[in-house]
């Protein structure tokens, strides 16, 4: 159940080590989500900060200043600087005295270095806070042995140690001797009410670089001799490398090789059949240049003529194909409670609607792109990866080397949504520096990064429900995949537990076109086809829209089913606040709502789209949006988070779609592709729950509801109801009928 | 390959490229100012937007040999500190999430609020439109280019 707290117990001797830093001062080392190594020590200068049984770090200097080295990949969520004021908050020192560095990444001993499922802050909370607090007792413990005094009646308060008697010391002038004292085995973590910069506004950590254009990003990375690589890949899913003739590439200025890769792909794919999906079989042929743009425009002059390997596909067939799988019976079934069969047989009234999506691309505003430099000694990787030890074993097994000679770092990452989680341009990089053997970086073009995607699938719910006296009583959601459906948690999201006759059925197709997580999986889309369905279903029982998603948690209060994942308590609440915020239903002439609400990623959603007409057509305004995440830890960051997954949604519930031609995308580019832009953005108005419940995810929630809510208001100022994203290709549903603009 | 002289932030450079190299590419890989980012190289997403002669330019669609003699302004030489009013309110508003397009979301305010430094909501947001956010960071754009707009007037 939601409302758990999580009780996580530690052995702190087992998850830190300290150090005396070289140069003077402390380092601590920690590792968040597992036991160090029996024998492992933490290092005693910063330049051999390693990450092999450590996955973070905090460094006391002398003069009190602490440096965080914070370990998870910031890919626009806020982590590298909402992780760090965890940690600050209970060691007690004031948030303008900490640096917080992007650690450095190793490949061995760790379990959660990933960006991803939007479980980096609920996750890391506890061990978080343990770290905080166990540095900060054993500062208290070394001034204490220096006093005299029980550690006890010492208290601490931003940086600073005060003894029963009002003796003073800094963190900086004991923690030469603290770095000589055991790790303690039981610290005392802060009361709630006694935070001083969880629930307070932090900038971004890497505000100053950002607006100053310093090198963060993968793209911006280099080091001296580095070349650029531009990788010719076959332009349709399902073609293979035939023959290709790159004279003319080769005579291009800056040129300096052209080679193909493939064979270590291969071979790793050999070992890991999984790895096929995202990388490909085929040969690529690789230009070796030495700028960027000369490597770009030699890829484009090298002539490749490519082979069918297997079925060329079209969007118009997996049209087909999953309607197909909608009207077959090849389902597994995912949960089943009571019997749908006899309650439809017994209802009074049926509603059946399907929902089609297409594939999507992240479109990552920084195009794939990677560093590599392999050495006999040494595989020095650097970039924007989601998974970087996922990436870091998968080299070392393709290249045949060690764990330990793998160094992975990550840069900060222009954005992720999924598509960094798979690392292909990492193996592809790695096998490039293998070949040539100097250091260079793989960087993809627009139309690359479009065109060899890890795509959202085009996907198609169809929901049935019975009404029998006036109650909900049977659901069925079936879900019609491109090659992988829903995850195991999300049949147990609303209204499972709600409804007593309840089924959840999947089936898919298993296509060559590689597809992925996107911007919270399934949900991202499945939310949207849910809450218009119960928007509809309300309207056919004649009862309110809002009530009737009340009436239906009231049956989940002190369920017994453990499956369930939702708090309707938690959810009750923030449906509430969000009709109290947004004014629902007391909206002026002319403003048209829709509701939507929503459970993922352990957080609870509500949210209220206000349209307007404009020239005929709906145009939303304003989206009041209210989440429960437990515990803020950073506000002014929760916020722009919420704020832009809100309008995420929107963009890609109204304009988002690549289609598929003979296994080729038919757009590669933003001049054929649409993102929303700022015209086209509400106003977001967020709100956050006050509670003390511990934190949950935040990078993903606020997006699946938007385009619910939005496509409920469109149809309440259009009377149309729009059952396909883009909605943008419907235009005749997006216009107001016309006696209407005229009466 | 051709020499070209180019006026980068005030300093006079000498590149030797071909003469259809983008300026982004002669900035990021020739000049080491990598604050100007590379979108789509086809002038739809703004992240690479410098000033030359101080206007709004996609520095992916101009070739180094239109530029000579023009004076080409970077993120890099805004201020030299972060101090330009438009950075100022970027910050005051916290507006980045992962941050990549930003400094070509700061140029294009950058230029246009030089030219109308009183801009409505609807002026801003014509103007603003050109650039994409992924994370969708809109309505902090937003809001840090009103900022701005008041700072400077």
């Amino acid at each position: 159940m939601a409302n758990q707290k999580p009780s996580l117990s530690f052995s702190r001797r087992a998850f830190m080590r300290t150090s005396s830093l070289a140069g003077g001062g402390l380092l601590i080392g920690f590792n968040l989500f597992q036991a160090c190594k029996p024998e492992a020590k933490a290092p005693i200068d910063l330049a051999s900060l390693d990450y092999n049984d450590f996955n973070a770090f905090i460094k006391i200097a002398e003069n009190g200043a602490v440096t965080i080295f914070s370990p998870n990949p910031e890919i626009g969520q806020g982590v590298k600087t909402s992780m760090p004021m965890i940690i600050a908050d209970e060691l007690d020192v004031a948030w303008d005295m900490v640096h917080v560095e992007q650690g450095i990444l190793d490949t061995e001993n760790y379990t959660r270095q990933v960006a991803g499922g939007s479980q980096s802050i609920r996750l890391g909370w506890e061990p978080l806070r343990q770290t905080g607090a166990t540095a900060r007792q054993m500062l208290v413990n070394a001034a204490a042995v220096r006093w005299g005094v029980d550690p006890s009646e010492c208290t601490t308060s931003e940086g600073v140690i005060t003894s029963p008697s009002g003796e003073t010391l800094g963190y900086g002038e004991v923690v030469n001797e603290a770095a000589q004292l055991e790790v303690p085995e039981e610290v005392k973590l802060k009361e709630l009410k006694d935070f001083t910069i969880i629930g307070t506004d932090a900038r971004n950590v890497d505000i100053d670089e950002i607006i100053t254009g310093k090198p963060l990003f993968g793209l911006d990375y280099k080091v001296d001799g580095m070349v650029y690589a531009a990788v010719v890949r076959p332009p349709a899913f399902g073609q293979k490398l035939k023959s290709f003739n790159a004279d003319k590439a080769r005579s291009m200025p800056g040129v300096i090789e052209v080679i193909t890769i493939g064979e270590k792909a291969r071979k790793l794919i050999g070992e890991n059949p999984g790895v096929a999906a995202i990388l490909g079989t085929s040969d690529k042929v690789v230009v070796i240049a030495e700028t960027t743009w000369q490597a770009m425009k030699a890829k484009d002059a090298v002539e490749a003529e490519w082979e069918e390997a297997s079925k060329l596909e079209s969007s118009e067939e997996h049209d087909d194909i999953l309607t197909g799988l909608l009207d077959g019976n090849k389902f597994n079934t995912l949960r089943s409670d009571g019997n749908i069969k006899k309650a439809f047989a017994e209802a009074d009234e049926i509603l059946e609607r399907t929902y089609e999506s297409p594939f999507l691309p992240h479109n990552c505003m920084e195009p794939m792109n990677f560093f590599a430099d392999v050495s006999d000694t040494k595989v020095h990787l650097v970039g924007p990866v989601q998974t970087p030890e996922w990436k870091a074993g998968a080299v070392a097994q393709m290249l045949g080397r060690e764990p330990a000679e793998i160094l992975l770092e990550m840069t900060r990452q222009g954005g992720g949504f999924g598509r960094r989680l798979y690392g292909d341009f990492v193996l592809e990089v790695a096998e490039i520096a293998d070949s040539i053997r100097k250091p260079v970086k793989v960087v993809y073009t627009r139309d690359d990064d479009m065109a060899d995607g890890i795509y959202r699938m085009a996907i198609k719910y169809r929901i049935k429900a019975g009404v029998k006296d006036g109650k909900v009583t049977a659901y069925h959601l079936k879900e019609a995949a491109v090659n992988s459906n829903m995850y195991g948690l999300i049949p147990n999201f609303f209204p499972a537990g709600a409804i007593e006759n309840y089924q959840v059925d999947v089936a898919k197709y298993d296509s060559n076109i590689t597809t992925g997580a996107w911007r919270a999986p399934y949900t991202n889309f499945l939310a949207y086809a849910e809450q218009s369905f119960f928007d509809e279903l309300a309207e056919m029982m004649e009862v309110d829209r809002v009530q009737m998603r009340i009436d239906l948690l009231q049956k989940v209060k002190g369920t017994t089913d453990d499956r369930i994942q939702y708090s309707p308590e938690r959810m009750e609440k923030v449906i509430n606040a969000a009709v109290e915020k947004s004014g629902w239903g007391k909206q002026p002439d002319g403003v048209y709502q829709g509701f939507a609400n929503y459970y993922c990623h352990n957080s609870h959603v509500a949210e209220v789209a206000d349209v307007v007409i404009e020239d005929g057509s709906p145009v939303v305004k304003k989206v009041t949006c209210v989440v429960d995440c437990g515990i803020v830890i950073n506000p002014l960051g929760a916020k722009n988070q919420a704020e832009g997954g809100v309008i995420d949604g929107i963009g890609h519930a109204m304009f988002g779609e690549l289609a598929f031609e003979d296994g080729r995308p038919t757009s590669t580019n933003f001049n054929r592709y649409r993102l929303i832009g700022m015209k086209e953005a509400p106003t977001v108005e967020v709100h956050f729950m006050e509670n003390d419940y511990s934190p949950t995810g935040l990078g993903e929630p606020t997006l699946p509801p938007a385009g619910g809510a939005v496509a409920n208001a469109f149809k309440a100022a259009t009377g149309n109801r729009i059952y396909k994203q883009p909605f943008s290709k419907f235009p005749e549903l997006l216009k107001v009928p016309e006696k209407e603009i005229l009466g | 390959m051709p020499t070209y002289q180019l006026t980068v932030n005030g300093d006079s450079h000498s590149v030797d490229v071909s003469e259809d190299t983008p300026l982004l590419w002669v900035l990021r890989d020739h000049l080491d100012l990598v604050g100007t980012k590379y979108g789509c190289g086809i002038a739809q997403c703004g992240t690479c937007t410098v000033h030359v002669d101080g206007v709004a330019v996609r520095s992916c669609a101009l070739t180094v040999a239109q530029l000579e003699g023009k004076s080409i302004t970077t993120i890099e030489g805004l201020s030299e500190d972060g101090s330009h009013p438009v950075q100022q309110a970027w910050k005051e508003v916290d507006v980045p999430q992962c941050g990549y397009c930003q400094s070509g979301q700061i140029m294009t305010a950058t230029a246009f609020l030089e030219q109308n430094p009183n801009p409505s909501e609807e002026e801003i947001k014509t103007a603003m439109n050109g650039n994409l956010c992924r994370c969708a960071s809109y309505n902090r754009i937003y809001r840090a280019v009103e900022l701005a707009a008041n700072k400077m007037s």
